[in-house]
């Protein structure tokens, strides 16, 4: 009887936790199968490219693996554009519309997030439906009001555009890291005699830096890909070098080699960078809630 | 030596929204002189503007009418690193990326004192509170404890005419509360500073307080030294606000029977009726016939009769906390329950009963309208 009682009560608790290691154990398994599967199907199209951009351009259209590795492509694009001007300009963009997004959107975020108000959140959740508009439905005005304003073709013009483009992503994301912030510490530091400079940047500042860091890299990111706006807005002076691959997909037909080899030479160094700061994207866009 | 008074007169605070429509008036017209030196005491239930009026000395909340006073100048418009404050917050509030040195060191600096004094201050600051091992590392690396005493050492620092506090021992084990309620108690006596401490724990107030002053709902209640506070409450609220467990009070009238006055608890045959005789008998003179509050503490009921002022109560025991040299006894009394704080070693039973007495010359009459005592 005594004995009997006792495998009953004992067994559940013994076994249970055993059956939880195992499960789990079998969860890591898929969903680590399940994560590379989709980081292979993300990353075959630029293995792909990045393979046909050594190939010849009769070679292009087969699919091998195995071949003679050439840099013919690359030469010729090199002769045919010049690469440096639209590099420079992606950079000159990219760089100049995030830090003009900070400025404008640590203020804001500064504001909503140590000042709310009961309209706080629908202002948020407001900015962020402008992204919801299709870009095409205000090309024109935006096409005309550049051609008055002398902004087409220009690299302030991009750097105006893309701002616009990236505040509401730049606004919320600064406001999220903000809010893990307590307020008290910016009081402390008020007490203490920082003004108001003071407090962001000598607290604020370092204290979101994970944050603020994650949200430029995407900022970076979001404009170094952004095609439509500088396609139509840039021609030759300011053209990124987004407008850069598109000069080879069209005029004479498609030269999957070349068009590879500046795809390849275009997103390399985003690629890059985005490889070294991998953690730091990962861990800010989780926005902390993966430790 | 300046003035180091804080002196706050009519302040009202009045919350608005973002168009400046007000929401809610969470100070409503206080008055209260705080003494260079002293130690006062904010205390009251949740809500009811502790931090708000703390908030406001500080300069961290606009004052929406009346004037605060520090060293006898209104710093209404003068900012919190200009009125000479120091505040220490409940959540300690350190800088988290600086080291413990920087975090002390970091109002020193902004107010571009020589490197020589800053590290002067700072490790004087950090032996006094025993931290001087810590300098080098960052808040992560420190106890609740060390922490708060870190917010201490930043305050201390500063050599501010008044620190405040905003509850600062709240997120501490119970252990560590009384160790630091001991240290900021010290910390008063050596640098003889104003302080303004928020509490909710009254325990705390009765202990640290050179005077407290018991807040509700925006209001000031009382404002007294502990011991008057605790003897002479001003109205209801603090009478059964400070004291635990807290005082007795009964509802009823005073009634002109064959020997004398009489509270009555009301109708009802087992109601409480207790003959007021002497003092208190006096001061209910004026309200016969009028609805009142008998208000009396647990020690002041007693299991034998001292004086003829001790009245006997019929009760019968509910439940008993013994305690060893004293019980805390629940009784069934009338149509409600008392406390008693019955000293010596006894055994009650439930139901069993009560042989207790009312000291009269310790009980209080309030007005039960007013809720005000009655003098
Ligand atoms: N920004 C605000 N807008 C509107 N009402 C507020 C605001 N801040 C505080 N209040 C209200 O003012 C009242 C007083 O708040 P306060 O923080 O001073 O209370 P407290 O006495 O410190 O309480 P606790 O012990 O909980 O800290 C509360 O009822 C609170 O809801
Ligand atoms: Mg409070």
């Amino acid at each position: 009887m005594s004995s009997h009682s006792f495998w009953y009560a004992s067994s559940p608790t013994i076994s249970k936790p055993l059956a939880n290691v195992e499960d789990s154990r079998l969860k890591t398994w898929l969903i680590g199968i399940a994560g590379w599967l989709i980081a292979l199907i993300v990353f075959f199209p630029i293995f792909w490219i990045a393979i046909t951009a050594f190939k010849t351009e009769q070679g292009a259209y087969s699919p091998d693996l195995i071949f003679k590795p050439t840099l013919e492509s690359f030469r010729e694009v090199f002769a045919r554009s010049n690469y440096k001007a639209y590099l420079l300009n992606s950079i000159y963009v990219s760089l100049g519309s995030t830090l003009l997004c900070f400025l404008i959107a640590i203020p804001a975020a500064y504001r909503m997030a140590f000042f709310p108000t009961p309209k706080t959140a629908g202002t948020l959740v407001w900015m962020m439906s402008t992204k919801m508009m299709p870009a095409v439905g205000v090309l024109l005005p935006v096409y005309l009001l550049f051609r008055t304003a002398g902004l087409l073709d220009s690299v302030w013009g991009l750097i105006f555009i893309y701002t616009l483009l990236n505040l509401p992503i730049a606004v919320w994301m600064t406001f999220t890291y903000f809010c893990e912030v307590p307020g008290a510490i910016l009081e402390a530091a008020r007490v203490d005699g920082a003004s108001l400079m003071g407090e962001l940047r000598d607290v604020l500042a370092p204290m979101s830096l994970p944050g603020i860091s994650s949200t430029a890299l995407l900022l970076i990111i979001l404009s170094w890909n952004e095609a439509f706006w500088s396609i139509n807005l840039t021609s030759a002076k300011a053209a990124p070098l987004t407008v850069f691959i598109a000069s080879y997909s069209s005029p004479e037909g498609l030269f999957w080699a070349k068009l590879s080899a500046a795809s390849l030479l275009a997103v390399a160094p985003i690629m890059v960078m985005g490889w070294l700061s991998q953690k730091q994207l990962v861990s800010g866009l989780t926005f902390g809630a993966v430790k | 030596m300046d003035n180091r008074s804080v002196k706050i007169k009519n302040l009202v605070k009045t919350y608005v929204d973002d168009r400046g429509r007000p929401t809610f008036t969470a100070v409503k017209d206080i008055n209260l002189e705080i003494n260079d030196g002293e130690f006062m005491v904010l205390v009251g239930p949740s809500g009811c503007g502790k931090s708000t009026t703390l908030r406001m000395v500080a300069g961290l909340e606009k004052i929406t009418s009346g004037t605060i006073e520090i060293g006898d100048k209104v710093v209404n418009q003068v900012k919190p690193k200009d009125r000479g404050i120091a505040m220490v917050f409940q959540n300690y509030a350190l800088y988290p990326h600086m080291t413990i040195y920087n975090n002390m060191a970091f109002g020193l600096k902004l107010a571009k004192k020589d490197k020589g004094f800053i590290q002067n201050s700072v490790s004087r600051a950090a032996k006094a509170l025993g931290l001087e091992k810590m300098l080098d590392r960052k808040p992560q690396a420190l106890s609740g404890g060390q922490r708060q005493r870190v917010a201490l050492g930043r305050a201390i620092v500063r050599e501010p005419k008044v620190f405040l506090f905003d509850e600062p021992l709240s997120n501490l084990d119970a252990k560590m509360r009384v160790q630091m309620r001991a240290e900021i108690s010290r910390l008063h006596e050596q640098l003889d500073a104003t302080m303004i401490y928020v509490t909710h724990d009254q325990i705390e107030a009765m202990t640290m307080g050179d005077r407290i002053c018991v807040m509700r709902d925006g209001l000031i209640m009382q404002t007294a030294d502990p011991l008057t506070l605790y003897r002479q409450p001003a109205n209801v609220f603090v009478a059964s606000f400070i004291g635990s467990p807290p005082m007795n009070l009964l509802r009823g009238t005073v009634q002109r029977g064959d020997g004398g006055l009489v509270f009555n608890e009301g109708a009802g045959p087992n109601s409480v009726k207790i003959p007021l005789r002497g003092e208190i008998a006096t001061r209910a003179e004026r309200y016969v016939d009028k609805p009142v509050y008998f208000g009396i503490r647990p020690e002041h009921l007693s299991n034998e009769a001292m004086d003829q002022m001790h009245v006997p109560l019929n009760s019968t025991v509910d439940i008993a906390e013994p305690m060893g040299s004293e019980s805390l006894v629940y009784l069934q009394a009338g149509n409600g329950n008392m406390i008693a704080r019955i000293s010596g070693e006894h055994i009650f039973r439930h139901g069993d009963t009560a042989n207790v007495y009312l000291n009269l010359s310790k009980a209080h009459l309030f007005d039960a309208e007013t809720e005000e005592v009655i003098r």
